[in-house]
């Protein structure tokens, strides 16, 4: 299996040209990191020139390439493109459908006649080489430990590199404004273009080993942003969490990067790992390791249950941070891990055909868990991180029950409506003396702030899904793919995963109605006057709310829509059926009866919701609670209260049970082992020595070795002291002892044996 | 030229900074100025001799011996003067002629007390010839010479420059690793004797102990006494307990020079001499020494945890760190020999640029206590920053050298050369994934109460807080851009790395038939 995939594309195919050079937008943004931090003090307050000028290039060449992507899909198939006929036909030759049922499923789903996409673009260069002569390259098949880095161009890399760069895009705009005047402004863009730079680097990763690489780098970057403000403790309190909780994560992504980097045969390439786990080459139970492993570092960076935890935490760092970083980029690296390594968790989890699994679970745990704590939250920044929990929690289950696409597309409209959300926290903040308690400082800001209304408006309606905002076309796909729904025919029949994804969409539905009704109706409970933020921050908001309303239409069913508008985002993102790195995956047919159900669900909540607060505006238009409400009368309901604000008691169980247990008795007690025990057998073992040597030569020589071990010698010790002893001979003295001991001891050795 | 590099090249390079000192020992002690020149000059000298060695150093033949100079020196005993140089030694070399006259730079403004500029610089030039025989050597007798002149200049520096307990650490130094020595030296004469050979040179020995039918229990036995030799001076656990001594109370040169080269003098040792040597002993020792390494990588972060001055603990996590080269040496594979070797660079470049941090923190502040820092980015930014910087080269961050000598050792010990047990090492694996979870979190809590926060009331005004000078910059500087340069090239070492690892690991495998 040498098909190893490491080649400079070499090819000047006008459309393929920019492929080859995708690698310049983070390089971009890495150059706009280097001048910010060295030249950016000199531009005092106008640094930010320089990251804008960098992310609004990397912006335009982004969508140069999505552009060349899309236009690389050929409706006429004999339109056959060849640029990337390089690298990949080799794969395109292996044997595409190695299950049976599913590639039925997938023709009976409707791809139609197969339609022409275009197949991965690799570009590589030798990273390092580490079994070859020194003069090697990573050309050379021979060698097994060659580590390329380069770019992998295909639909979900495209996907990613357009949403980073958007949404960084109009971050920065947004934070020139919202953190102008800042403390360390410079430091501020400095990490902006930096995260950006390590987030792009991973997306366009072609080995594992480049993807760790980005991995850790964009975590870096969160942990400096969560800290920006590392004079007050909590925030710093905060970033080390997140890293630390990370770094949990990052032993199954070590250790499963081991796995797979041996599983194929000794490689960390990406195309050629997919490959070989969609040939049934690499033994199940090795991919089932390797996936679980993997799972781990899911959970901690895509914050699924029960590593979650460091996310509502990170909401300490700046709000266009928690935007890009905390909702819209960094946190799906997760999910954009297993859907790059698809085959490995398609197949190490048995996803087709199954009705449950570790991925789908936690996933759907999620959904719920995350939705539920965000009842309890006043701050509203600590909601929407809740919020994003949960609805990366639907990304996962999405990939977890087979619906690939379904979990990029909903990585992509949430994308867009949680950065508007956030970014509309923002703006709320902003005006509210930069706060973001929704109890004590917001309400009624309906008419205060009008256009910020209607943003949050259209990126809540996302959220909840309502027909026909972004986030109802996407939920709706994961609905279908978990095919618990009759009459769905996906993957599997993932029915609990499908009840999971229902309840939460309620879940959604009425938290995001709370936040509404504390933060817009109701009676302002600030002073001042809050008002629209200026156009820096606003025109962000409302390109995000005009995304949140169209980014939906991109994959409508074909069903509904016909084969002209249907699907769209599918056939530009999903890889050919003919690409072998990636299994033949099933797609589920779109159902009105469920997508009524799940409006439904959602419109029911949020009408309770509503109804319950206008009741009680209407008694007194500044109250946050209920007085005497359920949670006075019933002990249960009490107690399930206290479990939500107590975060179900994990933050105590990880930060005074494990982080504190290793801090103190286990670091402790190491310590004293190490000075009481270990350290006093030494210092025993020397005064016996000492004592013992002391004897014996007063007896033997005299002069030759009494002062040395004592220290007496030490004692005198002064600069000048020293060297005279050095040169009064005791060294070589000391040396022939040595010499003559030794000489001794061998010899008895060897004659004893 | 290349006549003169072949035939003196190496030699010139050991024993000038020899030369250099007894240059100094002309020079009347007032004129400080001088001795700091004369050093510097003497480093530097040394180091482009080095160089043009390197340059002439054939790499697409790294694996064989270079420039060997093999002449008679001691009769009585059959040991040689032979010296050469292939790439197990290079980077190490490399390594020393680098980070020597960066800490005489240093010195400029930061003689530590009592003063006497010539004892002290003199001292570590005598260290440098001692560092550079260590890995040029190629006899066993010379080897041993090398590795023990290291050990008095060394002794001298705690012993007079050190801390308040400086004289408990200066003679703990010395005897535990004089301990070390001997049990080393008698491996090393009962190898002689055994084989029956008639020189103490490493390959012909190596050669001699295939040759022959020498009982397993001797082999293991003879390694043993290397192991000890070799394992204090890493140090592994449970041999580790003068280190934290002597790093704390050695000045900041001293412990720069300890962190950097000195332990790398022992693991250099084992894949130089003791594994080459003994492989079919190396293959028994192996499960002992990767799980004392992955019990010091543990423990050593535990008890990094459990510190209260900083360069306590910036001294604990080097028994951590060295835990991860000592597991990629005892996969016994080529490519655990490579992270080994790039972790002793990573190692050297991350944990010296610390302990300068920690030496000019003390000097400002007159105390490493954790508890009474913090705050130094807003009293010293840039200092902070650097800090910063080196605390995540040392947890392994991506990107940096830190992480190319660990997670390529985690991932050697998944698959160990033939005849060492799969599960264990694979278990080993876990648990050193393990510790990077702690290496994290003992770093990041040390940047978190000393460089973030704001400054303590005892420190807020206090004047002789400064921000870094231009000595610190010239000498730190270089460090940096080692670090973030071989975190992004990583091939600068590991393409270079390749025969002679090789030839390591197929003498075990050759074990495993």
């Amino acid at each position: 299996m040498n098909l190893f995939a490491v080649e400079a594309s070499t090819t000047f195919d006008p459309d393929a040209a920019i492929f080859g050079w995708v690698g310049i937008i983070p390089a971009i943004m890495a150059l706009s990191f280097l001048l910010t931090l060295f030249i950016g003090k000199r531009l005092g307050k106008h640094v930010h020139f320089i990251g804008l000028a960098a992310i609004s290039v990397s912006f335009l060449l982004s969508l140069v390439t999505a552009f060349s992507w899309i236009t690389a899909h050929g409706p006429d198939e004999k339109d056959d493109h060849s640029e990337d006929a390089a690298v990949i036909t080799e794969y395109a030759a292996d044997d595409a459908g190695s299950f049976g049922p599913l590639t039925e499923l997938a023709v009976e789903a409707g791809d139609g006649p197969a339609e022409a996409r275009p197949n991965p673009v690799v570009t590589s260069w030798c990273w390092f080489d580490t079994s070859d002569g020194p003069n090697s390259n990573c050309d050379d098949r021979g060698a097994s430990k060659n580590i390329a880095i380069g770019t992998l161009v295909d639909g979900q890399s495209v996907l990613m590199l357009v949403v980073v760069t958007f949404i960084s895009l109009l971050v920065h705009v947004f934070s020139t404004d919202y953190v102008g005047g800042d403390r360390r402004y410079t430091h501020y863009f400095a990490f902006l273009s930096l995260f950006t730079a390590s987030m792009l680097f991973m997306v366009l990763s072609v080995s594992t080993l480049q993807l760790i690489v980005g991995w850790e780098l964009v975590g870096v970057c969160s942990f400096a942003l969560i800290g920006h403000w590392w004079e007050e403790k909590p925030n710093t309190d905060a970033a080390l969490k997140a890293f630390l909780t990370n770094r949990v994560g990052d032993i199954g992504l070590l250790i499963g990067m081991t796995i797979l980097f041996f599983a194929a045969n000794n490689s960390f390439d990406i195309i050629e790992l997919n490959t070989l786990a969609v040939d049934g080459a690499i033994g199940h139970g090795t991919l089932t390791v390797a996936s679980l492993c993997l799972m781990a570092a899911v959970m901690s960076k895509s914050g699924q249950f029960v590593l979650h935890t460091w996310l509502p935490d990170a909401m300490a760092g700046p709000t266009p941070v928690s935007a890009l970083i905390h909702a819209a980029t960094m946190v799906v690296a997760g999910v954009y891990m297993i859907g790059r390594l698809y085959p490995v968790f398609w197949n190490g989890l048995n996803i087709p055909g199954s009705s449950i699994n570790a991925m789908a679970l936690v996933g759907g745990i999620t959904v719920v868990g995350g939705g539920l704590l965000a009842f309890v939250q006043n701050d509203i920044k600590k909601v929407l991180a809740y919020s994003t929990v949960s609805q990366l929690g639907y990304m996962v289950m999405a990939l977890g029950v087979g619906a690939w696409t379904a979990g990029m597309f909903h990585l992509f409209t949430h994308a867009i409506f949680k950065a508007c959300l956030f970014l509309g926290a923002g703006a709320l903040s902003h005006a509210c003396h930069h706060s973001f308690d929704m109890k004590a400082e917001m309400g009624g800001l309906r008419k205060l702030m009008p256009k910020t209304y209607l943003t949050f408006m259209i990126g809540t309606g996302a959220l909840i899904g309502i027909f026909p905002l972004a986030g109802f076309w996407s939920k709706d796909e994961i609905l279908v793919g978990t095919g618990g729904f009759p009459g769905t025919d996906a993957n599997g029949t993932y029915y609990l995963p499908f009840a999971f994804g229902i309840i939460g969409a309620a879940l959604t539905a009425a938290y995001m109605t709370r936040v509404i009704m504390l933060t817009f109706f109701g009676e302002y409970r600030g002073h001042d006057t809050p008002h629209d933020p200026g156009p820096r921050m606003m025109i962000p908001l409302q390109l995000l709310a005009f995304g949140a309303v169209v980014a939906g239409f991109l994959n409508m069913p074909k069903d509904w829509v016909g084969d002209r508008f249907g699907l769209i985002f599918e056939h530009w993102v999903e890889p050919a059926s003919s690409v072998a790195s990636f299994p033949a995956i099933g797609h589920g047919k779109a159902s009105i009866p469920l997508a009524i159900l799940a409006t439904l669900v959602g419109v029911v909540a949020v009408f309770l919701t509503h109804a319950y607060y206008q009741r009680l505006f209407a008694k007194n238009p500044r109250a946050t609670e209920v007085t005497g409400g359920l949670r006075d009368r019933n002990k249960y309901a009490r107690g399930f209260h206290t479990l939500l604000s107590e975060k179900y008691y994990l933050d105590h169980l990880y930060t005074d049970g494990i982080a504190a247990g290793t801090k103190g008795w286990m670091a402790r007690g190491t310590y004293w082992f190490n000075q009481n025990i270990l350290d006093n057998v030494i210092n025993y073992a020397g005064k016996g020595a000492v004592v013992g040597g002391q004897f014996l030569y007063r007896f033997i020589d005299q002069g030759a070795i009494d002062g040395s071990v004592n220290g007496a010698g030490l004692t005198a010790l002064s600069s000048g002291g020293f060297l005279r002893r050095v040169q009064s001979g005791k060294v070589r003295q000391y040396a022939t002892l040595m010499f003559g001991a030794a000489t001794v001891l061998a010899a008895i050795f060897v004659v004893a044996i | 030229m290349t006549d003169f590099v072949n035939d003196y090249g190496l030699s010139l390079m050991v024993f000038l900074p020899l030369v250099g000192a007894a240059l100094m020992m002309l020079v009347p002690g007032k004129q400080d100025e001088s001795h700091k020149l004369i050093a510097l000059l003497t480093t530097i000298a040394t180091a482009i001799v080095g160089l043009l060695v390197m340059l002439e150093f054939n790499y697409d033949r790294a694996g064989e011996l270079q420039f060997a100079v093999n002449k008679t020196w001691i009769n009585v005993v059959n040991a040689n003067y032979h010296v050469a140089l292939d790439v197990i030694s290079l980077p190490l070399i490399a390594l020393t002629l680098f980070v020597t006259p960066l800490v005489i730079i240093y010195s400029w403004e930061h003689i530590p007390a009592p003063g006497n500029p010539k004892a002290f610089l003199s001292l570590i030039l005598v260290l440098h010839t001692g560092m550079l025989g260590t890995f040029v050597a190629q006899d066993l007798v010379l080897f041993f010479v090398f590795f023990e002149v290291v050990l008095l200049p060394m002794y001298f520096m705690i012993g007079v420059w050190g801390g308040p307990d400086r004289l408990y650490a200066a003679i703990k130094f010395f005897l535990y690793t004089l301990f070390g020595s001997a049990l080393m030296l008698v491996s090393f004469l009962a190898l002689y004797w055994v084989t029956g050979s008639s020189t103490f040179d490493m390959v012909t020995l190596a050669e001699e102990v295939a040759s022959r039918d020498i009982s397993s229990r001797t082999q293991w036995l003879i390694f043993g006494g290397m192991f000890m030799g070799f394992g204090i001076k890493v140090p592994m656990f449970p041999f580790h307990t003068w280190l934290p001594d002597a790093h704390t109370q050695a000045p900041t040169q001293g412990s720069v020079i300890l962190a950097a080269v000195l332990l790398k003098l022992g693991t250099y040792g084992f894949i130089r001499i003791a594994i080459p040597i003994l492989p079919a002993a190396a293959v028994d020792w192996a499960p002992i020494i990767g799980a004392l390494a992955v019990v010091g990588i543990i423990y050593g972060a535990l008890g990094c945890l459990a510190q209260t001055d900083m360069k306590r603990l910036i001294a604990f996590s080097s028994v951590a760190h060295m835990g991860y080269v000592m597991l990629g040496i005892a996969t016994l594979t080529t490519f655990g020999m490579q992270a080994a070797i790039f972790g002793m660079v990573a190692h050297g470049l991350i944990t010296g640029m610390l302990f300068f941090v920690a030496g000019s923190v003390k000097e400002r502040y007159h105390t490493l206590e954790i508890k009474r820092l913090g705050g130094l980015l807003v009293q010293a930014p840039r200092m902070g920053w650097i800090l910063g910087f080196a605390t995540m080269a040392s947890l392994g961050l991506p990107g940096l050298a830190g992480f190319w000598g660990e997670f390529p050792a985690i991932l050697a010990s998944y698959n160990p050369a033939p005849g060492l047990s799969q599960g264990l090492f694979r278990f080993y694996m876990v648990v050193a994934a393990l510790g990077t979870v702690l290496a994290a979190g003992y770093l990041l809590w040390l940047l978190q109460r000393t460089a973030f926060g704001v400054p303590s009331e005892e420190f807020e005004d206090d004047p002789e807080i400064t921000d870094m000078n231009i000595y610190e910059w010239v000498a730190w500087t270089p460090f940096l851009i080692l670090i973030v340069l071989f975190g992004f090239v990583p091939g600068l070492i590991f393409n270079v790395l390749d025969d002679p690892v090789t030839l390591v690991s197929d003498a075990v495998a050759a074990l495993g038939k």
